[in-house]
């Protein structure tokens, strides 16, 4: 590691450090609510460690707790994950620089935080090197964390139960509010975010969350629609 | 059930669409408007998760008073578009949210 790819890697993980607060209280729910539904430490811990995705975590949990069997649970993850392969296909034309063994770890450390700081990064920082360090920087501090959060909500919810319904999941929620706000520039990016929001309201009740995914498909199309009416006009 | 074949399937289902476009990359040329509904993605994606964890809460829509998860988002969005600073945003959101509880109970 040179010494600029060593100052990007703490860079990607020091930007990520509002997000790891933020997403810790998550994790600390997710182990208490695993510790709370009887799975075992080492499940949960060992879902932390080889899924590492948040929602998909929570989903998988819940629906094991209501019996749920276990091909049902595997293809809602699927499409809850489904989000992933936009994440992934936005930072495509970034990724091509990078070496395929960088890609197939990088790929597996992919969450939407680790997306957040990294695309903002690549908006303000077109074409400069090195983003892969900053990348790993971004993703090992999240997965740290994560794995620490994991064990702390499961130990504290031996000592505190109900933490799972204290609604820590607020501080997800703010982070998020805190990363697309400021990213939300042209017309074009203020009527998706508009759209998304209330079309995944109506869509709440659709199954496996499917209505999330439908939600953002609708919203880039009007994205699309909106800022293609802006080009025009110049 | 077996939970370690569950954890494994997993992150199968997780690891494809994460890795996919990455291996992709460089092979497949994406059109420009693809390039462009690409931009979209952290705005729409990300404001439907917080729309749905914001009021959707339970299982239940839920614009009641008493949802201290609305109030605290909507404090964190005035701060976020007044600010566009993402600690201060995290800070004044997560302390309405104590606020209110302290205030009003759970």
């Amino acid at each position: 590691m040179t010494s600029a790819a060593r100052k990007l890697f703490w860079l990607g993980a020091a930007e990520t450090l509002p997000l790891i607060v933020a997403a810790f209280p998550f994790g600390i729910v997710f182990g208490a609510l695993a510790q709370s539904t009887d799975l075992g430490f080492s499940v949960a811990l060992g879902m932390s460690a080889i899924v590492f995705a948040g929602a998909s975590q929570f989903i998988a949990i819940t629906l094991l707790a209501a019996g749920t069997v276990l091909p049902v649970i595997v293809v809602t993850v699927f499409i809850v994950n489904l989000r992933q392969l936009l994440y992934s296909a936005n930072l495509m034309h970034h990724v091509e620089k990078w070496p395929h063994r960088w890609r197939l770890v990088l790929a597996f450390w992919l969450t939407d935080e680790t997306f957040a700081v990294v695309s903002d990064r690549i908006n303000r920082h077109p074409g400069a090197p090195g983003s892969r360090w900053f990348y790993l920087g971004s993703a090992l501090a999240m997965y740290g964390f994560w794995q620490i959060a994991t064990v702390t909500g499961y130990l504290l919810g031996e000592q505190l139960p109900g933490l799972d319904k204290w609604g820590l999941d607020v501080a997800m929620i703010v982070a998020f509010i805190g990363i697309v706000v400021p990213a939300l520039q042209s017309r074009a990016d203020w009527a998706c975010a508009a759209v998304a929001f209330f079309a995944a309201l109506l869509t709440h009740q659709w199954p496996h969350q499917s209505g999330l995914l439908v939600s953002s498909v609708i919203a880039i199309g009007v994205g699309l629609f909106v800022s293609r009416g802006a080009s025009t006009d110049e | 059930m077996n939970e370690w074949l569950l954890i494994l399937l997993m992150a199968l289902v997780t690891f494809v669409p994460r890795y996919l476009p990455f291996a992709l990359a460089g092979k497949v040329k994406l059109s420009p408007t693809l390039e462009r509904a690409l931009s979209f993605v952290p705005a729409a994606v990300l404001t439907a998760i917080i729309a749905q964890s914001t009021l959707v809460r339970g299982g239940e829509l839920d614009v009641s008073w008493y949802n201290y998860h609305a109030w605290s988002a909507l404090a964190a969005f005035i701060v976020a578009v007044l600010t566009r600073k993402l600690f201060l945003t995290i800070g004044v959101g997560l302390s309405c949210f104590v606020l209110l509880k302290l205030i009003f109970g759970t």
